[in-house]
């Protein structure tokens, strides 16, 4: 089929199939805001590139964080209550931090904002989410807490917090039929989330399928990656080369790297504008992006158990692997024996033949 | 009472107003300021300072392995966790007797300062400075906003800005000109921090005994290229903001009364000197003092004390109306100091946490937040414990560090009543020296000025740390760990300033796990409630009898010179202030309330 003829100089793309699109944002999890302020060091695409329309065919954008509010208190819940209402409609909810269980607080709580007029006690983050969450086009669960409880969620806490979907349910759906959206990190990497967000923007304007998710609801093409796979000092692995004190340059496994079995795209990404991360910076990955993190990774700093057989199995190919291509390096580290200023050339340069032959008569 | 604001018969009879704000927004974490405004006299009468979440740190933390503490604590701020972790690696050190390679402590410096450029940068001008743009002095007060458009910014050739107008217009969200231009500087200067620590906010290369960073050539190059776009930068906000806060003096008489309390700062010193740090709590008086940020405390404009084993002894942690259960009748980890000091049962090393949820009482216990105070045996009033602040950090440090009168690096200088900074020349501008004075309040204009200050001086000290970083570097120094073994029984301690002021961590193992772990982080002795004694916190102290100056009356009162008082302080919980602003409901009146006195 031929593609739509498009005329030349239209004022712009096609318009969205809505006109504005609320982000409406909970931080009141058990968290410590680092999404928030993660991605406002996000240049792919930036908040103000959102915020401004300096994307293409995306509807006009309200932001709703209380970081970055210019409103306080009501003048800002007015959002979280308008959205209740349906009178800010679609939006898309953010949740921020991990969930505690209420059940377990008595009479008082242990997450809440704002405050109920008529009791004068604090509204829970929980009754916020029962709130909002039926009426959002589709929730996003921000870093490592929201998504999958994270640190707060350690054996021993006293809160019993979890992740929104052990909150909501597995399966649990939003009114346009998207699933929980989980952008684990911890934090959050800045351009993973709003590269999220502008996806989900896409989504809403008409312009994008249906977020591809994996089953632990992360998009697929930010976290299909293992840390290793993206990591440029996997080639040290292959070779067998570990460092064995903090600050060498080498592969990180025996300093407890988890790397080869976490999904996670940042020694590939950087942390930002390509720079920084984790184990490609001298950080061993301490799995933060996981459903399993922190309990399945601690202590961080003893060595993986899995790494142990990974690693002593490849010292021997890595060693041989490494003499050979130490030989050749130390070849092509030679320059050709023709560059030389001597008077004559030896690069095996012949005149050609018609050349010689009229010389010759 | 030793910091309660002084408390005046008001000239008219009190008409309260109950009033709240929840939450307070461009800070980070949760806070409530719930206060009761007196319209008839134009000043905020009571105040109350809550927070609605608690996280339970010090109680997961227990039976973890001690190496694991600083990527756990790390997670405690979303904004300066690095300053968690570094403060964690610090008591690490001391428990673990390891002492890091020069080369790692350049770079931690390095990192340190990259955060306090970035955080002060984004704090100041994305979040507190739309307190004082264009739409908030035009919703607000009306009347300075005509004031600012005729009148002339005295620093306008450095800065660019004609009239303070201009720069209140640069300051509104996302479309101001000096907004943007901030967001864009907190990104290259989180850029420097990610270069030393890894990744920002919660770091990937500290470590106990060093960090993982590997010191290059280019390492060192990519950072100083960006430093000195900063420092050119600087060069512009710091006139920008004497321009502007200067212009709120002058606008508003009296505007000096807002956010002021009692001079009860702390500072907890800052950047090793690794020829002097050893980490043992043996020599922490002398390692602290050689810091480049010295640490002090000062009370009414007095220096009391740069020693870190008296500032240790001293912090008592009160409660009063936390939702906690007190622990006098648990275990005291820690009977004497390494030193043969008596460590108190209220010192951080002897707590016990144990979260009583329950509902709010204003009467009784209101905030998940404990009450942090100072035992000061000089103090001449009944309470000797002090509730200090730390003004949101730079004030403080500044205050402690010119009093003091130590640090001498050539780019930095205490003098004994003041702090110079010399930034060289840059790109587009000539060298120039800032000089921090004394100022005779401790208020909400001189927290964010000096702020502003700051920001350079941690520009200048990174110059500095730069140098001997490659000086290091050259001479092929370039190890970056020093190999520990995990004690089996140990303590150890770590200070700090987070961006916004004090940190401390105090760790005890036992059978080479974590007995007990409490870190202080700064907002906790700012934001906390009334202490058993009634002593109120510092924003509510802060912001009681401050003055209102905003045009509006109670039907649409935004609360900007309390919501000024609080941010002044840097507000960073995961914890808030609440202001409810009700529909003027009038609560009681002729009420002469005795703030913070025991009942």
């Amino acid at each position: 089929m031929a593609a739509e003829m498009v005329p030349y100089g239209r004022v712009t793309q096609r318009p969205p199939a809505v006109k504005d699109v609320h982000i409406v944002w909970i931080t009141a999890g058990l968290g410590c805001d680092g999404d928030s302020v993660s991605i406002t060091a996000a240049t792919q695409p930036s908040v103000e590139d959102v915020v401004m329309g300096a994307i293409p065919g995306l509807p006009k954008v309200h932001l709703h964080n209380p970081v970055l509010a210019y409103e306080v208190g009501d003048d800002f819940l007015k959002y979280y209550y308008q959205a209740e209402q349906g009178l800010i409609d679609p939006f898309v909810l953010v949740v921020e931090g991990s969930i505690p269980n209420e059940h377990l607080s008595g009479d008082g709580y242990w997450a809440a904002v704002g405050q109920d007029g008529m009791t004068g006690q604090p509204i829970k983050t929980t009754e916020w989410i029962d709130r909002l969450a039926p009426k959002a086009l589709a929730v996003v669960a921000i870093g490592t807490c929201a998504t999958y409880g994270g640190i707060h969620a350690m054996a021993g806490n006293p809160t019993g917090c979890m992740g929104l979907a052990d909150y909501l349910g597995w399966d649990w759906k939003s009114k346009a039929g998207i699933p929980i959206v989980n952008v684990p990190g911890c934090p959050v990497q800045p351009d993973n989330f709003m590269e999220t967000v502008l996806y989900l923007l896409y989504v809403a304007a008409g312009l994008a399928p249906m977020i591809p998710l994996d089953q632990e609801g992360r998009p697929t093409w930010l976290f299909a990656k293992t840390v290793h796979e993206g990591c440029d000092r996997g080639s040290y692995y292959e070779e067998g080369e570990f460092a064995h004190e903090y600050g060498s340059p080498k592969c990180l496994v025996k300093l407890g790297c988890w790397g080869p079995v976490v999904n996670c795209n940042v020694p590939k990404r950087g942390w930002m504008a390509g720079l920084g991360g984790c184990p490609n910076v001298g950080g061993i990955c301490i799995g933060c992006t996981m459903p399993g993190f922190p309990d399945k990774f601690m202590p961080f700093m003893d060595e993986p158990p899995g790494a142990k057989i990974s690693s002593s199995t490849i010292g021997v190919y890595g060693a041989a692997v490494r003499k050979l291509r130490s030989i050749t390096n130390s070849t092509v580290n030679k320059e050709p024996k023709w560059r030389h200023n001597r008077p004559e050339l030896t690069t095996g340069y012949h005149e050609p033949v018609r050349q010689l032959k009229e010389r010759a008569s | 009472m030793s910091t309660q604001t002084v408390t005046h018969t008001p000239a008219k009879p009190r008409t309260l107003v109950d009033m709240n704000w929840d939450p307070i927004t461009r800070i980070v974490g949760s806070l409530g300021i719930y206060t009761k405004i007196d319209f008839a006299n134009r000043e905020v009468a009571e105040c109350y300072s809550t927070s609605s979440i608690f996280r339970g740190y010090s109680v997961f933390m227990k039976g973890k392995d001690p190496r694991d503490a600083h990527f756990i604590t790390s997670r405690i701020c979303g904004i300066c966790g690095d300053n968690h972790a570094t403060c964690a690696t610090y008591a690490q050190n001391m428990a673990f007797n390891v002492r890091p390679p020069a080369m790692a402590e350049w770079i931690v410096n390095l990192g340190e300062a990259a955060e306090y450029m970035f955080d002060h940068n984004i704090f100041k001008d994305n979040l507190v400075g739309v307190d004082f743009c264009e739409q908030m002095v035009k919703e607000t007060n009306p009347s300075v906003w005509e004031k600012a458009k005729n009148t002339e910014a005295p620093h306008a050739a450095d800065h660019g800005y004609r009239t303070i107008a201009d720069i209140m217009t640069a300051l509104n969200p996302f479309s101001g000109e000096f907004y943007r231009e901030t967001l864009h500087v907190s990104r290259y200067t989180r850029e420097m921090f990610c270069l030393m620590e890894g990744r920002h906010v919660h770091p990937s290369t500290l470590y106990p005994g060093g960090v993982g960073t590997v010191p290059t050539i280019q390492l060192f190059t990519d950072y100083i290229t960006r430093l000195m776009r900063y420092c050119e930068f600087m060069k512009k906000v710091v006139p920008l903001h004497d321009d502007l806060f200067n212009f709120i003096y002058q606008a508003l008489p009296g505007y000096e009364k807002v956010g002021q309390r009692r001079i009860l700062l702390g500072c907890w010193g800052s950047f090793q000197d690794p020829a002097v740090c050893d980490y043992t709590y043996e020599h922490m008086n002398e390692w602290g003092n050689a810091m480049y940020v010295t640490p002090g405390v000062v009370v009414d404009g007095k220096l009391v004390t740069t020693d870190l084993v008296d500032i240790n002894l001293g912090i008592r942690i009160l409660l009063g109306s936390s939702y906690y259960e007190d622990w006098e009748e648990s275990e005291t980890f820690v009977g004497k100091d390494p030193l043969g000091n008596p460590v108190d049962k209220r010192h951080p090393w002897n707590q016990t946490t144990i979260p009583r949820p329950q509902k709010r009482d204003f009467d009784g216990k209101y905030t998940w937040v404990m009450s942090p105070r100072w035992y000061h045996d000089g103090e001449k009033s009944d309470n000797k414990y002090l509730a200090l602040d730390t003004g949101g950090g730079p004030i403080a440090r500044f205050w402690a560090t010119a009093l003091a009168g130590k640090v001498d690096i050539g780019y930095v200088k205490a003098t004994g009543n003041s702090v110079k900074i010399y930034l060289p020349k840059t790109a587009m501008k000539p060298e120039v020296e800032f000089e921090w004075k004394v100022p005779k309040w401790s208020n909400a204009i001189e927290r964010d000025r000096a702020r502003t200050y700051f920001q350079a001086y941690a520009a200048a000290c990174a110059l500095y740390f730069a140098e001997q970083a490659m000086a290091e570097l050259y001479a092929g120094r370039t190890h970056t760990w020093s190999e520990f073994k995990v004690p089996d029984e140990a303590i150890g301690c770590g200070f700090h300033e987070a961006v916004r002021g004090v940190l401390s961590h105090h760790v005890v193992i036992r059978d080479g796990k974590i007995a007990n772990y409490h870190p202080y982080p700064p907002t906790p002795w700012n934001a906390n409630p009334r202490d058993v004694f009634g002593t109120p916190g510092p924003y509510e102290d802060a912001v009681q009898n401050t003055p209102i100056f905003e045009e509006n009356g109670p039907d649409n009162f935004k609360g900007i010179d309390i919501m000024r008082a609080v941010r002044s302080f840097d507000p960073c919980l995961p914890c808030g202030v609440h202001m409810y602003l009700g529909n003027g409901k009038v609560l009681e009146t002729h009420h002469s309330p005795m703030f913070g006195m025991v009942k």
